[in-house]
């Protein structure tokens, strides 16, 4: 067996932890927005959340190539910026995985933001809190479960992320070689005991992160299941 | 089985009866063959009466499917190794397998202005990426390695490489501007005898080993006669031109 | 005008429901607003706290919250209001006390440890404190949101149905602490109800709410012995008489309160001799007589002179308006009765009522 190094891993949890707290950040707002609005574009801009789950990852993986490249929109952004372009770097992989990622990270959130309805809110407003202190102080605590499912899917969805990197990574090792394509190269190239210790690898991680999370979950409820 | 093959010929020959007997030829094509065997189709079906049932992708795949039974007739792949595998491994008929193209490496970039003389191009390293195909899995990109090496540059642009998992994803990267140059068959590029868009160096044959495609008679095929013909078709000159005209040499 | 309060308000929704509605709100006391289900009482009371938009003006305890003409528009949390709201809207992942705090935080008033302090007193609700909404019961749920909103001084009490979502046994365990907030309170309280109880035993004015618009609006009494009405209340017309207890008898568990100039004896129930009490008389329950009747098991009698035949909505019976010493008394009579005995306006009856309840 060749020393295999675990690189491929840690640039995958790197990966996942990254696009997890990014996606996180960005599909609060727009979740919220969603559960709440009766504007005409609900409909559309909620069909277009969910289009990356109807894409197969590669024709995803290739529109986003297009896009990042020097005639594509977010190509010219990022070079007008001065940073280049951010094919075949971490960074692009970020961006490939927010998107790819992208409803599994929104309908949770929408969902729980659903079923709290508009009531807290106003019993927060009669009591003096300002939308964003409201926001806050009520509807996040009452959103955990939604942002449990939010993280915990996000981030194994992305751990799991394959056609969109092959599209747009380049398999430089330490910037865009993540464990899922080594171990599809690996297969392919009939090393099936590398294959075997990767997949070993990245299981074993994979699934301390979540039992992690699980367990700061319940922790976080405490015995009776009301915040201290 | 016996006598539902029995019974097919009957109702073929009572079909044809008289007639020049057409048949239908199963053949696994590898992906980088595309056009060249959509364009030997019409001319074999002319020539001998049968027709070409053309699947297309990855070599490795094919072979899988194959030993699980698939009905191919002909495998046309993308190596020389799948075919011999076939072969040893009972799929094949022995003594079938030839090579039916050779595969040309080409530097090549998008920017039609970029490539001149390959060779000092790599040397001056004036491109931000140079896109490979992972030598593991797909000969050209063990072929880029080779000519690299040969040319003694291959740690100076290595550390410019980006690696594509097949010969199609690593053409992706350099069609759509993301790598300046790349490693690329020059099939990919090649059409009517000239470099269709962007620019190319052809890579002299000597740089590295040669990329051999072969076909081989499978052994679970329905029309062997029909798919002997067009092996012999494979051989011949019509096919010789068509191949020429997009890239790929004898 | 400080402490007076007017509402004048319209909104007209894209389903087709629209509200026109304007009455005033006096500086103390429970304004009812009445009505059926889908009437806009509740959204009236939305829009006075400001979480529906409405046009208008909207003035409470001498606090302008709304006046379009002057583009004045204040947002709900800057308005100094405790809502209670139909169902226990208690935060779900607090206990009681941070619930009672949340708003204490929000406006930092000097005295809002003993606002706290004295709301739990006035609701009961001390030895809820640390528990989790989950544990507690619908009615102490609403006491608490109650105790909730009492903590930010809030110039105006509305509660939106606070009963409805309680069956009966809990109702009847939280109408106590409501009629003491009645008492204890100096601040407008504002109560949407479609229950007939709840209006007679907490009511001071009634808003009459039908379809979107006020029917009418005034001291309870007032509006309910007015003519047109009977519909809001099926035709049997409750009124309310304020007395006071004079007499117990302890030998036939009778008390007797003196109200509507009269002597009216009903069940004595936990009553002291000089405390005052409502009481309710169903308009079915009142039998008129020519003459002082004797030999009868309804032993309230009282005089009265008849101050208006109303016309009638519909069937045999008509209502009769009494003026007994100068409260008003309602009577359902048959046409037929009315026409036997020649009752006419200005004509001295005596007024027999059957049931008496007493609302406390």
């Amino acid at each position: 067996m060749h020393e295999i190094s675990l690189q491929p891993v840690w640039l995958s949890l790197e990966l996942a932890s990254v696009t997890t707290a990014v996606l996180l950040v960005l599909s609060t707002p727009l979740a919220w927005w969603l559960a709440r609005t009766r504007s005409p574009l609900r409909a559309p801009i909620g069909a277009l959340v969910t289009l990356p789950l109807v894409l197969p990852p590669s024709v995803l993986g290739f529109y986003i190539l297009i896009a990042l490249g020097p005639h594509g929109p977010l190509g010219h952004f990022t070079q007008a910026m001065g940073w280049g372009l951010l094919t075949f770097s971490f960074p692009g992989l970020v961006i490939g995985s927010v998107i790819y990622s992208l409803p599994f990270a929104v309908q949770p959130l929408q969902g729980a933001f659903e079923s709290i309805g508009p009531r807290p809110m106003e019993v927060a407003s009669t009591l003096g809190a300002k939308p964003l202190d409201a926001f806050f102080s009520v509807v996040l605590p009452l959103a955990g479960p939604g942002f449990f499912s939010a993280t915990v899917l996000t981030f194994a969805h992305t751990i799991g992320e394959f056609g969109v990197v092959l599209m747009i990574g380049g398999n430089i090792p330490g910037q865009t070689q993540v464990v899922s394509t080594e171990i599809y190269t690996f297969v392919e190239a009939m090393e099936y005991d590398s294959a075997h210790f990767l997949a070993g690898g990245m299981l074993v991680f994979s699934f301390i992160v979540l039992l992690a999370l699980s367990l700061t979950k319940r922790r976080m409820k405490g015995a009776s299941g009301v915040m201290p | 089985m016996i006598v539902k093959r029995s019974l097919i010929a009957a109702a073929v020959l009572s079909v044809c009866a008289g007639a020049v007997c057409a048949g239908e030829v199963h053949v696994a094509v590898a992906a980088n063959f595309t056009a060249p065997a959509k364009d030997l189709a019409p001319i074999f079906l002319k020539k001998t009466g049968h027709s070409l049932i053309l699947s297309f992708g990855a070599t490795g795949m094919f072979y899988g499917q194959i030993k699980n039974g698939a009905e191919y007739d002909v495998l046309l792949a993308a190596d020389a190794k799948t075919p011999a595998k076939a072969v040893k491994e009972g799929y094949g008929v022995e003594g079938t397998n030839f090579t039916y193209a050779m595969g040309k490496l080409v530097l090549w970039s998008a920017d039609g202005a970029k490539v001149k003389d390959g060779a000092a191009l790599l040397k001056s390293g004036s491109f931000n990426k140079c896109a490979v195909a992972n030598p593991k899995l797909a000969p050209y990109g063990l072929a880029a390695y080779q000519t690299l090496e040969s040319l003694k540059l291959l740690q100076a642009v290595q550390p410019k490489f980006v690696e594509g998992n097949n010969i199609g994803a690593t053409f992706n990267f350099v069609k759509t501007g993301n790598a300046d140059v790349g490693f690329v068959a020059l099939s990919q590029v090649f059409k009517g005898g000239k470099i269709k868009s962007g620019s190319g160096w052809i890579v002299p044959a000597d740089l590295y080993e040669p990329i051999r495609q072969d076909a081989v008679l499978l052994k679970n095929g329905r029309n062997a006669e029909a798919a002997k013909a067009f092996l012999e078709f494979l051989k011949g000159p019509e096919a010789a031109k068509v191949k020429q005209a997009y890239g790929y040499g004898n | 005008m400080s402490g007076c309060g007017h509402v004048a308000i319209s909104l007209r929704r894209s389903t087709g429901f629209s509200l026109d509605a304007e009455f005033d709100v006096p500086a103390s006391g429970v304004t009812v607003l009445f009505g059926p289900s889908g009437c806009g009482k509740t959204t009236v009371l939305r829009s006075i706290a400001g979480l529906e938009r409405a046009q208008g003006f909207v003035q409470i305890a001498g606090h302008v919250w709304q006046d379009d003409a002057r583009r004045v528009f204040e947002p709900t949390h800057r308005r100094r209001l405790g809502y209670v709201f139909q169902e226990a809207s208690l935060f779900e992942h607090m206990n009681v006390r941070r619930n009672l705090e949340y708003g204490l935080k929000r406006f930092k008033d000097a005295d809002g440890r003993k606002r706290l302090t004295q709301a739990v007193e006035l609701l009961g609700i001390s030895q809820l404190l640390d528990r989790s909404p989950a544990q507690l019961s619908g009615g102490e749920r609403q006491r608490c949101a109650i105790a909730r909103s009492l903590c930010v001084r809030p110039s105006a009490l509305l509660l939106d149905e606070p009963l409805a979502a309680l069956d009966q046994a809990r109702r009847r365990e939280i109408m106590p602490w409501l009629e003491q907030l009645r008492r204890e309170l100096s601040i407008p309280i504002l109560y949407v109800t479609h229950s007939e109880e709840e209006l007679m035993r907490l009511g001071d004015q009634l808003v009459l709410m039908r379809n979107g618009s006020v029917a009418a609006a005034g001291p309870v009494q007032e509006v309910l012995s007015q003519s047109g009405f009977g519909s809001s209340f099926g035709h049997d017309v409750p009124m309310l008489l304020n007395g006071c207890v004079r007499e117990i008898d302890s030998e036939w568990k009778l008390a007797a309160v003196a109200c509507a100039g009269s002597m009216v004896w009903v069940a004595a129930s936990a009553m002291n001799v000089g405390e005052r009490v409502r009481l309710s008389v169903r308009a079915s329950d009142v039998t008129l007589s020519l003459a002082r009747p004797q030999g009868l098991s309804a032993q309230n009698a009282i005089p009265c002179r008849v101050a208006e035949i109303f016309e009638s909505q519909s069937g045999p019976q008509r209502l009769v308006r009494l003026d007994c010493s100068g409260e008003p008394l309602l009577a359902l009579v048959t046409s037929k009765a009315i026409h036997d005995l020649g009752v006419r306006k200005g004509m001295d009856l005596w007024a027999l009522v059957k049931a008496v309840s007493v609302l406390g």
